[in-house]
């Protein structure tokens, strides 16, 4: 405790300065909320009391070093019902900032966004789409996009139309200890860099974890993704998403799923009663032609995950005839067996560096080049290979974890 | 600040407006008249002169009357692309006003806001000052205005127009980490005052006030709605307004990879064939942002025609949707050739999936 306060002492110039600003429920909730988070100064807290705020547009805070804490994620809700303006409920787009003990509901777009954030905390938050799982509800719970240093804990999700907890083109980053249900997909880590997603439930969700990387953006080259002592458990939910994003191409049943991805460990995980693939490991499926996009899973591995009743009743096309061959139900990894790409515009034809190592039984479909339809699988089994990661697990900056503690 | 005022009491003339130099660079007045940009009767003060845009920010069709002043002798400098570089001290002001009728857009005029980027020694500062009973007012957060008028079909339409808060003024206005103008870029002033006038890119330099300006060769952004300019020349001028400002790599939208800025050239960035990101459910289940020759399977369309948060884009500056920008965009991509469609999706298991 006294080493955290001198951390904090240290960590916020502007300590003697900062102030604790109040906001309590009744009238005119959307002005007295909007001007306090504009008013704040770095190293103050918002607090916002006990209570329902109905809010009928996006809140914004842009001011580095703050605090916004309510009094619990079941006590102080952020009720965006009726939003009629902004793409999220709460946008984050400054440093340094902890956002905590909130209910988040309804939000007509992203629950909680932070863009361009270095330390973004989401801490003991509840997003909810309170009507449960429906194509209309908003795409993402939890949101840090473009950031660094991003700090997901404690936190829930519930009924987003695309990923609970989403952490796009971002780098260090910990997701822990929190849980999705009931979204597409539970937890997505996509396009980052550095990232540990540790001891967080997954469940009801279409699929479970996923790790991919998409090409045509800013930051790509998804890598060094570790996921750990996680509980992902019966992600059967229907897949709700909108067609055309690349989460409605998740097939429901999906616990783990790695795609496009480099250096991805996948250890010591309980996957239990997803009815497809408890860990898919795959390439980017589409044509595309940015040359600078690796498509290829590679330095994938899979050890010392506990996998039981999976695999039952695969609902992707092919799925239920490769189970059938091997005896009725897939083994715990499924890998498309890509292992190189053409690089579009005539670059030639790239192999992918590392290979898809697995403790645990599976299967490559062997299609070799990216772009071979699954008509052409040449099923057959993997060799059992144990790999264990020795990379040391990834640390946010002292002061940040001191304040989501 | 007091000198002036003293000179002034001295003479015994009624104060004609005078910029408050000073005051701009150091303090967000709490009302716009203390700045002495414009006199009692909104008539803008000595040196603050009008420009306008060829192609403007659909803004729920307000009429917008656009100033820059800048402080005596200094001068912007020409940049190619992006705003021209304005030096410390200037102050770009929009005035937004609803007619009671757009049929008569000149007639019956109500001031809603006024909109001021001042240019400070750290940087640009945009404020938002909002008519009230005996004048304009500074407001930080949202503000929303019941507005009513007779559109272009005769219709009565009823919005609650919304001034946005200080963060949203920066979401639009953002250049990596700072603020930046948008609208006067060589671009979109290269053209007449009102259309008709004088080049202002010419008239400013003449004046003194526009340095670097090359003797020819300035990009031109088209006027979005003049027939007789090419319909992609209008299109792309129509997007990078009304987008670009968010699309591009320095915007809020970076992420996206979607970029509408008058410069992109890549079809990806440019939305053709691009598979959506974190469209969610604003994707309305088409699977590109743009699919030639197919308007209304294109995702873009299909957000700028929403009027609904989570899907519309802009996402926030408009209520209603911009049915000429809408008709003009469904025709630009309704037009465009469909035989760059790419080899169909691989059909590995993630693919073949989708329920």
């Amino acid at each position: 405790m006294r080493m955290a306060l001198l951390i904090a002492l240290l960590a916020s110039s502007s300590l003697a300065q900062a102030k604790m600003i109040h906001v309590g429920p009744g009238g005119n909730a959307q002005e007295k909320l909007q001007t306090a988070l504009i008013e704040a100064q770095p190293g103050d807290t918002v607090h916002i009391a006990a209570g329902r705020y109905a809010l009928a547009d996006g809140l914004s805070l842009d001011v580095d070093g703050v605090s916004v804490k309510g009094d619990g994620p079941d006590k102080t809700i952020l009720d965006f019902t009726a939003q009629k303006v902004a793409g999220e409920g709460l946008l984050i787009t400054s440093d340094n900032v902890v956002v905590r003990d909130l209910g988040i509901e309804n939000a007509a777009g992203n629950g909680v966004k932070s863009k361009g954030s270095d330390g973004i905390a989401l801490v003991n938050l509840r997003v909810e789409w309170t009507g449960g799982p429906k194509s209309t509800n908003g795409a993402y719970g939890l949101y840090p996009v473009s950031s660094k240093n991003v700090l997901i804990d404690r936190s829930v999700v519930k009924g987003a139309s695309d990923a609970g907890i989403y952490v796009g083109q971002s780098q260090n980053i910990i997701v822990r200890n929190s849980r999705a249900e009931m979204n597409v997909a539970g937890i997505e880590i996509e396009n980052s860099y550095d990232a540990d997603v540790v001891g967080n439930t997954a469940t009801n969700n279409a699929g479970g974890i996923l790790v991919f990387d998409l090409p045509d953006l800013p930051q790509q080259g998804g890598r060094n993704v570790k996921l750990t002592n996680n509980q992902v458990i019966a992600n059967n939910h229907v897949n709700f998403a909108a067609p055309g994003n690349i989460v409605a191409g998740v097939p429901s049943g999906t616990g783990i799923m790695v795609m496009a991805n480099a250096r991805v460990m996948v250890e010591n995980n309980h996957v239990m009663g997803n009815n497809g693939s408890a860990v898919m490991v795959v390439a980017y499926t589409q044509a595309f032609t940015d040359q600078a996009y690796n498509p290829l899973p590679r330095d994938v591995s899979v050890a010392g995950n506990h996998f039981m009743d999976n695999g039952k009743a695969p609902a992707f096309k092919g799925g239920k005839e490769i189970a059938a061959a091997v005896g009725g139900t897939l083994p715990p990894v499924l890998w498309d067996g890509i292992t190189r790409y053409a690089v579009p515009g005539g670059g030639g034809e790239k192999m992918a560096e590392g290979g898809i190592n697995s403790d645990a039984p599976g299967i490559s479909l062997n299609l070799g080049l990216q772009g071979t339809p699954a008509t052409q699988a040449k099923p057959a089994p993997m060799q059992a290979n144990l790999v264990v990661s020795t990379r040391p697990a990834i640390v946010l900056p002292a002061a940040l974890e001191a304040r989501a503690k | 600040m007091r000198r002036v005022l003293t000179v002034l009491l001295l003479l015994g003339a009624a104060p004609a407006p005078h910029v408050q130099a000073d005051l701009l660079l150091t303090t967000d007045a709490p009302r716009l008249a203390d700045y002495g940009l414009f006199d009692a009767a909104g008539h803008p003060a000595p040196g603050v002169q009008p420009y306008t845009l060829n192609t403007p920010l659909f803004s729920d069709h307000a009429e917008k009357f656009r100033f820059a002043w800048l402080p005596p002798g200094t001068k912007a400098e020409y940049r190619a692309s992006g705003a021209l570089a304005f030096p410390v001290g200037t102050v770009l002001v929009k005035r937004f006003a609803f007619p009671a009728d757009l049929r008569q857009p000149a007639k019956q005029l109500r001031a809603i806001e006024t909109r001021l980027l001042i240019h400070r020694p750290a940087g640009w500062v945009a404020l938002s000052y909002v008519e009230q009973d005996g004048g304009a007012v500074l407001k930080r957060a949202s503000v929303k205005v019941p507005v009513q008028f007779i559109d272009k079909a005769g219709r009565a339409q009823a919005i609650d127009y919304a001034v946005p808060n200080q963060n949203q003024c920066k979401t639009c206005h953002q250049d990596g980490e700072a603020i930046t103008p948008i609208g006067p870029t060589a671009g979109n002033l290269n053209g007449g005052l009102f259309g008709h006038g004088e080049n202002q890119l010419m008239r400013w330099a003449a004046s003194g006030q526009l340095a670097g300006l090359p003797a020819g060769g300035w990009p031109r952004l088209a006027k979005w709605d003049d027939a007789a300019e090419p319909l992609d020349s209008r299109a792309r001028a129509y997007l990078a307004v009304n987008c670009g400002h968010c699309h591009s790599r320095g915007g809020f939208a970076s992420n996206s990879g979607l970029y509408l800025v008058p410069e992109e050239t890549t079809p990806a960035h440019l939305g053709v064939l691009k598979r959506p990101v974190a469209a969610g459910r604003g994707s309305g289940g088409h699977e590109f942002s743009i699919l030639p020759g197919q308007p209304d399977k294109s995702i873009l369309l299909h957000r700028m025609i929403a009027s609904e948060p989570g899907i519309m884009m802009p996402q926030f500056g408009r209520a209603l949707a911009h049915d000429e920008g809408v008709a003009l965009i469904r025709q630009w991509i309704a037009g465009m050739e469909i035989a760059s469609m790419p080899a169909p999706a691989a059909s590995a298991p993630a693919a073949t999936a989708a329920p």
